[in-house]
């Protein structure tokens, strides 16, 4: 049923409808309010049965959850940043390991300096950790993509995180069409695991693997993930036929058709660059958009397909690796070597700096008019780089840049952190 | 935010797409917040900022002080102050030149939820008073997204808290038309 909801509601609401049996989680911002949504349908007996655990970390959230997955159980968390960091090393094993637990992934930036806000980086963090990673643009494509998620992980034996907007999407109140629990039921068929804790059939998980097979058990990871490319699409499919909604698959394009101009984003941005492009259509320019649902695996063949044809692509990521440049950037140049494509790299919003459309606008002109370069922040305070960079110059004891920064632009507005 | 939420329920119920949204981050009862609600006709896609609001709603007026709150507001924006207090009083007379004088209003906000709600919290009465304002939404619509929000008696006092703020806004509008007719 349609309603308007919270995002994080939207999301706990449709992941007790697909019957996980262990959740647990420890409490960050910006995920706090889809766990303790969750922990109140436990509580209430309305997700039954269903065990909820606290635990006294993302560490042990994450262990709990794999052991609960490797003895039969359907598990799901949620975190964000730091937290994602606090449980790298299960991240990694529940990859590993194949167990097809879902993990929402509220995304935010990482410290230091500390900052709440969204960005992508947490989810760059552990791209290569062996987990599915999908991401979603609304809040009514974050709830179905759990449904898909929890299919694809069980058919799989791959852990997959759904990455969501971190308080742009989930504390954003829109209208979100949930699905009733036939549907689920009727899509998502009971967890039936690959391999599980038995005492009746004992088996062991987790084995120490030497040299003569950790390559081989690697490229098996890697297997699965190319079969992933293949659900994805098929799954989405299903979804649609039994929601009526089109909601995941790989990648998505919009005004693409004639487009010289390809602006190539993930989540929540592509709302607001979808207004930007018909703006720019308006203006008579020939530009379009592609938005990347999933990440890992990379769909490299559908990206190319999508973008081919277009003279010029331009990524617009929040995150990037410090001393290159683009992260999605640099796959999508991998997806189109070959091709007279050029791809620029532009990133956006690092630590919530709002994305407007306005910069959009301006940006999109200046691509189509053959005036953008290789890497650009989009509304770098230059000046107050600049001045950080003379107070460097100017004494070695300068101080820790980000209080100088900060000092330096004043007293922070109303809505700001304290 | 709970404002802009309980607005954005009583938009969807009018049948229309709206978007609501904290200013991310030190969401906390008594902390400086700013929170957005977009309504419209269409799928609301974008996910700025509201920077160039038809409707500003100041909550806390110990906040006019600390900054501009109306820099963005549209020429012919809505402007509703929670306060008891004329806006002359509140220094704020520079309205009168920014911006119709129909559409600056001031409310009692606090005082009406006292009275009804027994609490200070204001927004209740200021979604009703939003209504009169810029008949944007239906007081009925208000009050039954307040319904939803606050159960049983909470509820039915929060929609008497609208109720009553709407009458002062239609009250004022009435004196104002008046006034112009004259």
């Amino acid at each position: 049923m349609l309603q308007q909801i919270e995002g994080s509601r939207a999301v706990a609401e449709t992941v007790a409808l697909c019957r996980p049996e262990v959740v647990c989680a420890y409490p960050i911002s910006p995920q706090t309010h889809i766990i303790e949504a969750v922990g109140v349908m436990v509580k209430e007996g309305r997700l039954s049965p269903c065990e909820f655990i606290n635990v006294e970390s993302e560490f042990a959230a994450m262990s709990v959850a794999i052991g609960a997955s490797a003895t039969g159980a359907r598990a799901y968390t949620a975190t964000a940043s730091q937290g994602l960091l606090y449980m790298m090393e299960a991240v990694y094993n529940a990859a590993g390991l194949g167990l097809p637990i879902v993990m929402t992934l509220a995304n935010r930036a990482i410290g230091a300096p500390i900052n709440i806000w969204n960005d992508h980086s947490d989810a760059m963090a552990v791209r290569d950790s062996g987990w599915i990673q999908l991401f979603a643009e609304t809040n009514q494509e974050a709830a179905d993509l759990h449904v898909q998620a929890f299919r694809l992980a069980e058919e799989l034996s791959v852990p997959v995180m759904v990455c969501m907007d971190g308080f742009i999407l989930t504390h954003a109140v829109e209208g979100v069409d949930l699905l009733d629990q036939a549907t689920v039921d009727a899509f998502l068929p009971p967890y039936d695991p690959r391999q599980v804790l038995d005492v009746a059939n004992p088996v062991s998980i987790g084995a120490m693997v030497g040299p003569e097979a950790f390559q081989e058990v690697r490229y098996l990871a890697h297997l699965r993930q190319l079969d992933a490319l293949h659900r994805i699409p098929v799954i989405a499919e299903e979804f649609a036929v039994a929601t009526g909604r089109r909601s995941g698959g790989l990648v998505h394009t919009y005004r693409t058709e004639d487009a010289e101009t390809i602006i190539v984003a993930m989540g929540s941005v592509l709302g607001t660059i979808k207004d930007a492009v018909d703006i720019r259509r308006e203006a008579g320019e020939r530009i379009g958009v592609m938005g990347i649902t999933s990440f890992r695996p990379f769909p490299s063949v559908a990206v190319r397909h999508a973008l081919g044809d277009a003279r010029q692509i331009v990524v617009v990521e929040k995150a990037f690796s410090i001393g290159h440049g683009g992260v999605l950037a640099t796959d999508v140049a991998m997806a189109l070597r070959g091709t007279d494509c050029v791809v620029r790299e532009v990133v956006a919003g690092l630590g919530g700096r709002a994305i407007t459309r306005e910069s959009l606008v301006k940006l999109f002109y200046k691509a189509t008019q053959g005036e953008l370069g290789a890497l650009l922040f989009l509304d770098l305070d230059v000046d107050v780089v600049d001045r950080e960079i003379e107070r460097m110059k100017a004494t070695r004891r300068s101080g820790p840049s980000a209080e100088n920064v900060l000092r330096d632009l004043g007293e922070p507005r109303v809505g700001s952190p304290r | 935010m709970t404002a802009a939420e309980i607005l954005s329920v009583a938009a969807f119920d009018e049948g229309r797409h709206a978007q609501a949204f904290p200013s991310f981050g030190s969401e906390r009862t008594g902390a400086p917040v700013v929170s957005y609600c977009r309504i419209d006709d269409k799928e609301i896609r974008t996910r700025e900022p509201v920077m160039a609001p038809d409707a500003v709603i100041v909550q806390d007026v110990t906040l006019i002080n600390q900054v501009d709150l109306f820099a963005g507001l549209s020429p012919v924006g809505f402007v509703l102050i929670n306060t008891s207090r004329t806006l002359e009083e509140l220094g704020l007379s520079d309205l009168y030149a920014r911006f119709p004088r129909r559409h600056l209003a001031t409310c009692p906000a606090t005082e009406i939820a006292l009275e009804h709600v027994r609490r200070p919290l204001p927004n209740a009465a200021l979604l009703g008073a939003f209504a009169a304002l810029t008949k944007e939404i239906t007081l009925e619509a208000v009050q039954k997204a307040i319904r939803e929000h606050f159960a049983g008696a909470v509820g039915v006092a929060n929609a008497a808290a609208a109720a009553a703020a709407f009458a002062v806004i239609e009250a004022f509008d009435e004196e104002f038309s008046r006034a112009a007719a004259d």
